[in-house]
């Protein structure tokens, strides 16, 4: 057999969040019903867009840095780093890591946020990597703050960090959020709470990292992430041969 | 799946504010240059509700072979024949009416197996506030009957869901426009893969 045919791991539905969360209200009329169709999948499913080093600009992962105006930012310097694997523990190269937040008053730089609370003259929230060939990733940025939002009586969001990330394979591909250790709006969040698996809401956040941390700088976390799309091991693809 | 396995990272919704971080660089719904090669086409359609109301805030990202049925991709085994000018992967949101659109070329058949080819398709991911994990489905082209009719993943959707993964074909001034409402649930929800 030929690697058309050599079998990717799928999304484990036990960790991945079901399309219909009654708590999270917006997933009522946005969640589909009829059972998803297995897919054989193919080389649409087993390649992806490859992204280079040269694409990303030298300021893309200090979000401290990357819209200033007229001096730093606002807010708690953080730095956050991790490490991109897939189930076996390969790391992933040049995986493209994309984030986008809130900035520290909990107010998004987005025409739809009203949330009162102020925008940041020297902050927008997003910045992009690539991560290296041990698969690590390293972002400079501001702690994010909580917002209200409005799906139930006096709901805020914990802080939090949106993460989209590109594996190897489109079949790889994880959009998420990191959150904070010790965030006493975790249990209440419908969001964290849709991840059916308590160990799968555990790895959604961060450890705080003292070897991160820079002295008289800024603290430091570790959020690593692990993305489906590995091959099979050869037990479990015995027609696999050694044409990668 | 065995134990030694690491667990997985879990998804979480995209949430309404993703422009800012994912769409607002650039051109990123334009897939194509001067220097690509093949038929320009453009794909559009909406994201709708259960209600068949617009989503205004999704964000759908399709993936595609070149005009030749090419991945820009290592692991295609005839990559060193891609076009090089076509990296294949575009990213739109949805705006008040739940719209997106993709300027692209139209993708040739692509490997199925070593004896097969599939019809000419474009792998679709759609995320959305209230999606906490997002979907993932395919479109086809309408006017590819004869490889449609062929087609090993096509064959294994039921006949009467099949029309929801269909372009339906329509000329304008500017070239063929392929449209699809992409349907989250209800009535002729949209089939939805689990790859
Ligand atoms: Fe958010």
């Amino acid at each position: 057999m030929s690697a058309l045919s050599r079998r990717l791991s799928s999304l484990d539905w036990s960790i991945h969040p079901p399309y219909l969360h009654a708590a999270y209200e917006s997933t009522l009329l946005r969640s589909p019903q009829k059972p998803l169709v297995p897919l054989p999948q193919t080389l649409s499913e087993m390649t992806g867009p490859v992204y280079g080093h040269d694409e990303i600009q030298p300021l893309d992962h200090d979000l401290t840095r990357n819209a200033v105006s007229d001096g730093p930012p606002i807010g708690e310097r953080i730095i956050v780093t991790g490490r991109i694997v897939d189930e076996v523990g390969r790391p992933v190269p040049n995986a493209l890591v994309e984030v986008w937040q809130a900035n520290a008053a909990g107010r998004y730089r987005h025409l739809v946020d009203q949330h009162d609370a102020p925008l940041d003259p020297n902050f927008t929230g997003a910045g992009r990597v690539l991560t290296n060939r041990a698969g690590e990733y390293r972002f400079v940025t501001i702690r994010p703050g909580a917002y209200p939002w409005r799906n139930h009586e006096n709901a805020w969001r914990p802080a939090h960090i949106h993460f989209s990330v590109f594996g190897r394979a489109f079949i790889s591909r994880l959009v998420t959020q990191m959150y904070f250790p010790g965030d006493p709006l975790l249990p209440l969040d419908p969001v964290l709470q849709g991840v059916p698996d308590e160990r799968g809401r555990a790895r959604l956040v961060a450890d705080y990292a003292h070897d991160v941390t820079e002295p008289e700088w800024a603290l430091g976390y570790r959020f690593d992430i692990v993305l489906n799309g590995s091959r099979m091991t050869p037990f479990e693809d015995p027609d696999a041969d050694d044409d990668e | 799946m065995s134990n030694s396995r690491l667990p997985q990272t879990a998804s979480q919704t995209v949430g309404p504010f993703f422009h800012f971080g994912l769409v607002d660089r650039g051109d990123e719904n334009n897939l194509v240059n001067d220097a690509v090669k093949g038929e320009r086409i453009v794909i559009r359609g909406r994201v709708l509700d259960g209600e068949g109301e617009a989503v205004p805030d999704a964000l759908v990202e399709i993936w595609q072979a070149d005009a030749n049925g090419f991945y820009n991709h290592p692991d295609d085994p005839h990559h060193e024949n891609a076009d090089p000018e076509f990296r294949g992967f575009g990213r739109s949101d949805t705006v008040s009416d739940g719209q997106f659109s993709f300027r692209t070329v139209k993708p040739g058949p692509v490997p199925f197996d070593s004896r097969r080819f599939q019809a000419p398709h474009i792998s679709v991911r759609v995320f959305a506030r209230g999606m906490l994990t997002h979907a993932y489905t395919r479109f086809y082209f309408s006017d590819e009957e004869e490889a449609n009719a062929a087609d090993t993943i096509l064959n294994i959707v039921e006949p009467e869901r099949q029309h929801t993964l269909l372009l339906e074909r329509r000329e304008s001034s500017e070239g063929p426009v392929y449209v699809l409402d992409v349907k989250l649930q209800g009535q002729d929800e949209t089939v939805f893969f689990d790859p």
